[in-house]
């Protein structure tokens, strides 16, 4: 596709060009509210990030509640690790200001985001692949009584935990090497929940897996949304977005191109904001052939596609320039 | 989405993949020792079978004894391969303690004891330069402990020489305190007729300790994960330089524990001994199930690693055979144990 978008490729970071204010659907910076009137978990107000000259991030507000996912869209160079490390406590914002439960902080260390609950996923997921499934759970948290560690304590409550993820695995003593990809992510997951996580930030766990791992995958932000932890789901997908998230933040740049409540957008207008969507019917097909409760959203996502007769669209593209 | 949403109520469809119980048999042939414990049967049945004498008690009782000689520094040489690090200069390492100790005490005519916590510190020295050198530089330890087998090499020849104009240390056996040292060191005791050398005691005890620390201390948890993956390792927190330089110094330790042993059994040490045996002691881990790369294997199964050695060198002298042969059998073993542990590495990491 040959849309202004998709040349902003990697190493727009910088952000200095000045960007067309967005025209999309309800204004941007407008502040959607939790429908129950809580405290958000997170929330970062006009928030920005310089690295020296170099701008990462411009004003971007946004917040995650109890119970809520909130999805961080964007392509690669569009400021989403700057946001995350900002989160997660390992940069302070240059300028606005970071909220957890309404209190103002300021993280000098990913330790003390983590101890007000604030845990991070990172692609990488720091699994030791060739040790057992339950003393990676518990590595670097072991429980011990004296000398010895626990071993019944810990593996009954892996394997509680991770049912309660709904993983059920055959015997929590094999190497965590073996289970696919997307079982890995989950049990990175429940662990950050079992240590005490109330905010989690995934950073792009769709990335590097297969159409129907990034399924299994999705269905644990669900899961883990329902339990009450609040969710920020890093992705450059739309289509894996869109099914669990509640509100949506689109970076472009370093700067929010979007934000929006669920109901304030639809898929395809948030297709249309990230780069025009030139993968949707690809991925639609994929979804497919998938099979089971994936492939009715591959099904749905083709319909939309045809609908929208999205693939070189210049219309849709425009909002987001 | 709601479709996502009440996906995870119904527990997902994998009863097939469990219908495959593994049997006990499957289930033991998947530890680490596994491939140990078949070849230390072999071995044994095929010297039991060929060679009469093998079959005595006082045959038994060398054979362990020859084990227990390695086995000792088999042990924590175990447990720094699973956590990711060789050391080459184990084996020299070995007789630095050793010439330590008695040229300390017989050149300042100290009590025995003296010379023996001297020793103990320039063991633990020698192990913490070691570890610190590979965690502040990340130098493959490889390298860093071979630069450092070549100089305590070229310290144990030169500097005794210089000293004692001789190539073995002076025998110590009239100072102070060395009769209660060998007791600890060197002593041997007789069960049913069959005389037993404590040290066969102190390795199945180090092997012991060794396992039990491996597999119910957090220690041993964190020792497993920065052999898996350093990088992973400190990302939950675990201290992974201080992890890797404990066990530079635990090998450092057991190196000033089998020294002290050779000396006081003979109480003289050749300055050349040792050389060659640092590669035994990895042998006999890797034939024991550790893996190269660190992360996996067992301290029993490097000790049925070191057991295999003490039978094969013993059986083939009580076979009446040219005793050279031994090095062949160390070569077939060790290429028989890699290409055991390759198969059962990539069965553990199957999935990518």
């Amino acid at each position: 596709m040959s849309t202004p978008d998709s040349t902003n490729g990697p190493g727009d970071g910088t952000a200095r060009d000045i960007l067309a204010t967005p025209k999309a659907p309800p204004a941007a910076p407008a502040v959607p509210r939790p429908s129950n009137g809580a405290v958000p978990l997170v929330r970062l107000v006009d928030a920005s990030k310089r690295y020296g000259s170099i701008i990462a991030l411009q004003h971007i507000t946004m917040e995650v509640s109890a119970g809520e996912v909130t999805c961080v869209l964007g392509d690669n160079g569009a400021g989403k690790s700057t946001l995350i490390k900002i989160i997660a406590g390992l940069h302070q914002p240059s300028e606005g200001i970071y909220e957890v439960d309404g209190t103002p902080v300021n993280f000098s260390s990913p330790r003390e985001a983590l101890e007000r609950g604030i845990a991070t996923v990172y692609q990488d997921l720091a699994v030791v692949p060739l040790m057992p499934v339950w003393r990676n759970f518990f590595l670097g948290n072991e429980v011990r009584k004296g000398l010895r560690i626990d071993i019944p304590f810990m593996k009954k409550t892996c394997k509680d935990e991770l049912l309660r993820m709904g993983i059920d695995l055959r015997d929590v003593d094999q190497a965590i090497g073996t289970l696919s990809g997307g079982e890995r992510q989950c049990v990175a997951i429940s662990r950050a929940v079992h240590f005490g996580a109330k905010v989690l930030i995934l950073d792009e766990p769709t990335a590097a897996l297969g159409v129907k791992q990034s399924g299994v995958v999705l269905k644990y932000i669900v899961q883990a949304r329902e339990r009450g932890l609040g969710v920020i789901f890093i992705t450059h997908n739309p289509h894996h977005a869109y099914p669990v998230g509640d509100r949506f933040l689109l970076l472009n740049r370093g700067r929010s191109i979007g934000y929006y409540e669920k109901a304030q957008v639809t898929r395809d207008e948030l297709t249309g904001l990230m780069a025009g969507g030139a993968e949707l019917e690809q991925l639609s097909h994929e979804l497919e052939d998938a099979g089971g409760s994936v492939a009715e959203i591959g099904r749905e996502l083709e319909e939309d596609a045809t609908e929208l007769g999205i693939n070189d669209e210049p219309g849709t593209d425009a909002r987001a320039t | 989405m709601t479709q996502l949403a009440e996906a995870p109520v119904t527990p997902p469809p994998r009863a097939d993949e469990r219908l495959g119980r593994r049997s006990g048999l499957a289930r033991a042939l998947s530890r680490p020792e596994a491939g140990a414990v078949a070849g230390a049967i072999v071995i044994f049945v095929f010297f039991f079978s060929i060679a009469p004498s093998f079959r005595y008690a006082a045959s038994l009782s060398s054979v362990l004894y020859v084990t227990s000689t390695y086995g000792l520094m088999v042990s924590p040489v175990a447990l720094l391969m699973i956590g990711g690090e060789f050391d080459l200069s184990a084996g020299v390492a070995v007789t630095s303690s050793a010439l330590c100790a008695s040229l300390f005490s017989y050149e300042f005519t100290t009590n025995a004891w003296v010379g023996v916590l001297v020793a103990l510190a320039l063991s633990l020295l020698i192990g913490f330069i070691n570890g610190w050198i590979v965690v502040k530089t990340g130098i493959p330890s490889f390298l860093v402990t071979l630069g450092m087998f070549f100089m305590l090499q070229g310290i144990n020849i030169a500097l005794t020489q210089t000293i004692t104009n001789q190539v073995a240390s002076p025998d110590i056996s009239t100072l102070q305190g060395f009769n209660s040292a060998r007791e600890v060191f060197s002593a041997s005791f007789t069960v049913g007729g069959v005389n037993i050398r404590t040290s066969v005691i102190y390795w199945i005890v180090f092997v012991i300790i060794a396992t039990y620390i491996l597999l119910r201390t957090r220690v041993g948890n964190w020792i497993f994960s920065v052999g898996g993956s350093a990088q992973s390792a400190r990302a939950v927190g675990v201290p992974v330089g201080k992890m890797k330089i404990g066990l530079f110094m635990a090998v450092g330790a057991m190196a000033w524990f089998t020294g002290m042993h050779t000396l006081f059994l003979f109480n003289t040490i050749q300055t050349n001994e040792g050389v060659g045996n640092e590669l035994i002691y990895i042998i006999a881990c890797v034939v024991g199930g550790c893996l190269l790369t660190g992360g996996y294997g067992s301290a029993v199964g490097a000790a049925i690693g070191a057991l295999i050695f003490g039978m094969v060198n013993q059986g083939i002298v009580y076979a009446g055979w040219n005793p050279d042969w031994f090095q062949f059998f160390v070569g077939l073993l060790l290429l028989g144990a890699i290409l055991l542990n390759t198969f059962i590495r990539r069965r553990a990491e199957a999935a990518a």
